[in-house]
């Protein structure tokens, strides 16, 4: 039997480029909320994840963790994020910090504009992903679904897109649906769909849908059983592929949804028509 | 008088020597250190002296999604 599960869920076809680097898992796990390094370590293991990612905050001298240690113990990538900040120049710093404490130039950039509900804010954001590409980074920034504001941050440089499925910490899934539609048949990198996601179901659909990767942590860290939950997802996210590579039955071509036709002529405004 | 991570300490004359005071092996990955807003490089933790009022930053990976 153990032959057989093997089989299964070994990874199908190739793995997921990012800038220069090649996953073997298109499930990224967000290392928050697990209730131990034991479990997080379980978690990692029972994912099938490559990379996971970590926050950067103030330390004592007491509490320097082994976290990054378990990590590399574990033998997956570590991705830094930017999270708690609110400007582009704090998500910038806390980027620049995170290159220096852990030797990796790729950041999940996060500049959020609400407390309440952790949702991007558009105008920093762009401004720090201009920033940090031009620096160097591999830029993975965490995303609305709007499509205009994904082909900007691709436009900046960035390495890939994340955009969300629904408000993150909800559990709701792919509510964003219609809008990522969109983002995934205009992106030209790589798309990891972050945040909402609650149910492996979820994670399957999406990659169906065609998304490249998602990163999962709430729905994993904060069910009754996260090692077993964890496993879950990354059967989810390989049926998802699988299935998104064999061509579901009747979804036509790759990457088509139905896109908008203008109900207003697009004429140029009054004084263009003159230069 | 200096500021590491928004409490005061005893200056200190370079980020190694306050790192070392303070507990933290140099050795150890994981570590970043701001000097007044700037990343400190970690190849310049022995010479990046410390003025008074200096406002240091020691920051490291913890768990996050």
């Amino acid at each position: 039997m153990q032959h057989k599960e093997a089989e299964i869920i070994s990874p199908p076809g190739e793995g997921l480029t990012i800038g220069a680097r090649t996953l073997r898992s298109r499930l990224i796990l967000g290392s928050g909320g697990f209730t131990s390094l034991e479990l997080l370590a379980g978690a990692v293991e029972a994912s099938g994840t490559a990379l996971v990612t970590v926050a950067m905050r103030r330390v004592e001298a007491t509490a320097r963790g082994s976290l990054i240690e378990l990590l590399d113990g574990l033998g997956v990538g570590v991705l830094p994020n930017t999270a708690g900040c609110f400007t582009a120049r704090d998500a910038v710093r806390t980027a620049q910090l995170a290159r220096e404490a852990l030797q990796t130039n790729w950041i999940k950039l996060e500049v959020i504009g609400d407390e309440q509900t952790l949702l991007p804010d558009a105008a920093e954001l762009l401004v720090a992903a201009e920033q940090l590409v031009d620096d160097g980074f591999v830029v993975l920034p965490y995303t609305t679904d709007d499509p205009i504001l994904a082909r900007r941050l691709e436009d900046a440089g960035c390495a890939a897109v994340m955009p969300l499925g629904s408000p993150i910490g909800s559990n709701l899934g792919l509510e964003s649906r219609a809008f990522l539609e969109i983002i995934l048949a205009q992106s030209r990198v790589p798309v990891v769909v972050d945040a909402g996601l609650g149910a492996p179901s979820h994670a399957a659909a999406a990659l169906e849908m065609g998304a490249d990767a998602v990163l999962v942590n709430t729905a994993i860290a904060a069910s009754e059983d996260p090692v077993a939950m964890a496993r879950a997802f990354r059967l989810g996210v390989e049926a998802g592929r699988i299935a998104r590579e064999a061509g579901l039955a009747g979804s036509g071509s790759r990457r088509s949804p139905s896109l908008a036709g203008a109900t207003s002529p697009l004429t140029a405004f009054l004084g263009e028509d003159g230069r | 008088m200096i500021y590491v991570n928004g409490d005061e300490q005893q200056d200190a004359t370079t980020v190694a020597a306050l790192l070392e005071r303070l507990g933290f092996g140099e050795r150890a990955r994981g570590l970043a250190v701001a000097l007044d807003g700037e990343v400190v490089p970690r190849s310049e933790w022995h010479s990046a002296q410390l003025a008074p009022g200096a406002r240091v930053e020691v920051v490291g990976a913890t768990q996050g999604g």
